[in-house]
């Protein structure tokens, strides 16, 4: 397969940025569309120029570092599948591929198509948890959980934090990440103790970092690579709502 | 070099009872003054860093990924190991100890191994109260799988993602930390050497992967939790960024490197299917509970796996290995594999591979619970090779996946370096010479949230590091040596990537020393790696500066420390003249093939010393086993 590739070249955080297109020419249509960036950054080094920056490391669609906005899509055309997962069977030899980074304020670039999501780490530090040190706890079974309840915590606990619900949505919003990890955590009995606490201080960071508010466009889900389900928004609203009213 | 393993006296149940209460404590007001900087942010060093912080010290943590969550422990799917009975089954804290030291092919440390099953219920619990979604029964009580090399169901899991839920719980614990101000977290910044004063582990140098910015970093003891190095191999399972440098150049500065030759090749793994791929996947051991592998009795049986009848069907490990069958442990099922396509059987455009087929268990349970089982990974292996595993059997071949060599510790966790304490996958400790499934992530935790709080604690008590500055000659000399080594990369200006060099020397790991390995092999090896390694010194080609993001200046220090550690680990398994778990040496096995030990020359752990220029000096820690008999390792 030969490819047209538009990508985004920006030399740090203060540089404008451009589109620069590379011809990518000998893909092979089974490899992962970073395999396929790695060849072009191959052929980039040994003529001499600079290499596409990237972010990448499991490339199994599990850690959450790979991003990328192709043609206009967080992590492509195909459904619930991270870039790392993407394949170049999806695409057809002489395409035009369109290569940009997560665009967000919270998210600014680095380099290329890196970008800087600490403001996520930041939400979690805010509250993300629940506040159980090391030791003493009791027997793992001495609580059962609803097999119904836990299954619906692991849904929204499967998020892997990459940032494409922010990419997607034109606010830039981050509710998609936030109400996930509320949604995880309110579920289970453990986690109930601090809930009114724990919603109050994400969402109060979620806005200091700069993220949009949430107006129900739900292109995070459309893109959410592990399928995080939008109703996780809905029970942080409710979470919120509540904790906002009684709790302070 | 002295190796004092530390193994307390008297019954192996009373050890680690009997080292705690014998261990120094520091007063909660006294452990602010003491500064401790741990490297890496897996299972290890996040529940390390978290607990640290959370008893007072103040903790610098490091991770070169660009959040400590994104840890390669995240990768892992199956389970974790806890001798918690819950299923009735006959399970003990005894019986995990067993079947871990007999996986290992008794080349682990029989006190560690059993502290590690001591201590494994105690990871469960921890994980349950900080809102980890381990899976339940209706009940509500916690579910349990199998997993090779036991006889129980002993396997706690979060679907095919337990890994990713036990990191989240450990980095949520982190973050809380983070947030507290115990611990200040240096994301996307690497650790490119150790510093040693007056005999001490007193810092490291790092580099800020943003900026270019190199620094010294001052503490009283330095934690290393930095993973394995199965990326040697260049194609594994294991994340692109994993690497060896932390821990080599520890070892370059005097650290002990334990058995670098153990090398886990994990049986169930996606096969290559070309010369672009850039990394290999693995599917969940835990298939094997419900998969079964077989290939065509015919050699190079071309016929779809439907059109096989059953008769002309090998279940090769059902046939072999009666009594574990398809859960036979990883090395066994790895070699069994390898064994077949060596003699023709093998599956797929290459040859390499075999099939796992779940034809039989979806008939039996149904496919919504087989969905419910592995969906995760069923959808996984649809989107990399495009089959439907629910109606074609997968094809897997095996691949590396997990390193059991590491730094040297003693019992405390402390390497040979006073102050140096190495936790995970990263030393060398409780697996053997081969790991049984879901040990990794037990061993993780266990490391990081129970024992080196109390090792620490009486390091510190005892020591008591003396203030230094960053201006110690140490600090000056280890920082002008990693900025020596930027600047000769940046100089060569050849033709070649950092990752070409990578891919050749991988190539050749692979097929020296990988499943099978010879005396000749090895020996081809030995003169093969420094070649490599002058042209990379020679023909290196990096663009940009060193003061930006740079992902190939990055690359090229990971590459450099591959190719010389290499060298190491092939020295390693030419000098370890037996077969034991995953070390496989054609020149010794059993008639039907299967891995012959040499106990009376091999029951020592090596541990190599770095000679500069010269080769390393190969000590050895003997092993005792007073509470076990060295057995032959049979699963038939």
């Amino acid at each position: 397969m030969k490819l047209n590739l538009k990508v985004w070249r920006q030399k740090n955080a203060a540089d404008t940025g451009h589109f620069e297109s590379i011809e990518a020419d000998g893909i092979n249509p089974h490899m992962s569309f970073l395999e396929m960036l790695d060849l072009v950054n191959e052929r980039l080094v040994t003529s001499n120029k600079e290499p596409i920056a990237f972010d990448h490391d499991c490339r199994e669609g599990i850690c959450g570092t790979c991003s990328l906005t192709i043609n206009g899509v967080a992590h492509g055309p195909e459904a619930a599948t991270t870039t790392c997962l993407l394949h170049m069977r999806h695409f057809k030899d002489g395409d035009e591929i369109l290569i940009e980074p997560w665009r967000a304020k919270a998210f600014p670039v680095i380099k290329d198509l890196v970008t800087d999501r600490s403001s996520f780490d930041r939400i979690i530090q805010a509250g993300g948890f629940i506040s159980v040190s090391c030791g003493g706890t009791q027997d793992a079974n001495t609580i059962p959980v609803s097999k119904t309840e836990s299954d619906l915590a692991m849904d929204a606990a499967a998020c892997i934090g990459c940032g494409a619900c922010v990419a997607a949505c034109k606010n830039a919003s981050a509710m998609l990440f936030v109400s996930a990890k509320v949604a995880h955590l309110s579920r289970l009995p453990q986690g109930k103790m601090e809930k009114s606490r724990r919603v109050l201080s994400m969402v109060r960071q979620m806005e200091a970092e700069g993220f949009g508010g949430c107006t129900n466009t739900l292109e995070c889900e459309a893109v959410c690579p592990k399928s995080i389900s939008v109703s996780n928004i809905a029970l942080l609203n409710r979470e919120y709502m509540k904790a906002a009213l009684f709790a302070e | 070099m002295q190796l004092d393993s530390k193994i307390p006296s008297g019954p192996l149940a009373d050890k680690w009872d009997k080292r705690k209460g014998d261990m120094k404590l520091v007063s909660p007001t006294n452990k602010r003054k003491y500064r401790i900087i741990v490297v890496g942010t897996g299972l290890a060093g996040a529940s390390a860093a978290a607990t640290l912080g959370e008893l007072g010290y103040n903790v610098e943590a490091y991770c070169f990924q660009d959040s400590p969550r994104r840890a390669h422990s995240i990768a892992a799917q199956g389970g974790i190991n806890a001798a918690k009975n819950y299923q009735g089954d006959g399970d003990s804290i005894h019986r995990l100890f067993l079947d871990t030291v007999k996986g290992g092919d008794f080349r682990s440390r029989e006190a560690n191994v059993y502290r590690l099953a001591q201590i494994s219920g105690s990871i469960i619990d921890q994980a349950v109260a900080q809102g980890v979604p381990l899976a339940r029964e209706y009940s509500g009580l916690l579910a349990n799988r199998s997993f090779g090399g036991a006889q129980v169901s002993r396997t706690f899991y979060a679907r095919g993602q337990t890994g990713q839920q036990l990191l989240l719980g450990a980095y949520s614990a982190l973050s809380r930390q983070i947030g507290l101000g115990t611990v200040k977290m240096h994301a996307r910044t690497e650790m490119l050497d150790l510093v040693i004063v007056n005999g001490k582990a007193r810092g490291i140098i790092t580099r800020d992967l943003v900026t270019g910015k190199i620094e010294r970093c001052i503490a009283d003891a330095v934690v290393l939790a930095t993973g394995g190095y199965g990326n040697v191999f260049f194609l594994s399972t294991n994340a692109t960024g994993c690497n060896v440098t932390a821990t080599f150049r520890a070892y370059k500065k005097g650290a002990g490197f334990a058995n670098p030759c153990f090398t886990q090749i994990h049986p169930t793994c996606i096969p290559v299917s070309g010369d672009y791929q850039s990394k290999l996947t693995l599917m969940s051991e835990s298939l094997r509970n419900d998969g079964r592998v077989w290939v065509p009795k015919q050699k190079a049986d071309t016929r779809s796996p439907s059109q096989i009848p059953e008769e002309e069907r090998d279940y090769f490990l059902e046939r072999k290995y009666p009594s574990y069958g398809n859960l036979a442990p990883r090395d066994i099922a790895s070699r069994s594999a390898k064994e077949v396509c060596d003699e023709g059987n093998g599956v797929g455009e290459t040859g390499l591979g075999v099939y796992l087929d779940f034809a039989s268990a979806i008939a039996r349970l149904g496919k919504d619970k087989i969905s419910e089982r592995y969906g995760n990974l069923f959808d996984m292996y649809e989107k990399i090779t495009n089959e439907n595993p629910y109606k074609v059997p997968m094809r897997i071949y095996p691949a590396v996946h997990y390193t059991m060599g590491g730094l040297w510790v003693d019992y405390d966790l402390q390497s040979n370096i006073p102050g140096l304490f190495v936790l995970g996958e990263a030393n060398f400790s409780d697996h053997g010479a081969n790991r049984l499934g879901a040990s990794a992530l037990m061993q993780g935790l266990a490391d990081g949230y129970f024992v080196i709080p109390y090792t620490i604690a009486n390091y510190l008590a005892a020591s008591k590091p003396e203030k230094i500055g960053a201006d110690a000659k140490e600090f000056v000399e280890a920082e002008n040596a990693v900025q020596n080594q930027i600047k000769n990369f940046l100089s060569i200006k050849g033709k070649r990537s950092p990752s070409s060099f990578h891919q050749q020397l991988g190539k050749l790991m692979w097929e020296h020393c990988g499943m099978a390995r010879s005396k000749e092999g090895l020996t081809g090896l030995l003169s093969k790696i420094p070649e490599i390694r002058e042209e990379f010194y020679k023909n290196l080609c990096i663009s940009g500066a060193d003061s930006e993001f740079n992902q190939q200046l990055e690359k090229a220090g990971r590459v450099a420390d591959f190719l010389e550690f290499a060298e190491l680990m092939v020295l390693d398994a030419l000098e370890r003249d037996e077969s034991c778990g995953g070390h496989f040496r054609v020149e010794h096995q059993t008639p039907d093939g299967e891995a012959l030990r040499n106990d009376k020359d091999f029951t020592h752990v090596a541990v190599w010393e770095y000679q500069g220029s010269k080769k390393p000096l190969r000590h050895k820690e003997q092993l005792v086993f007073e509470n076990v008999e060295l057995a032959t390792r049979s699963y038939k």
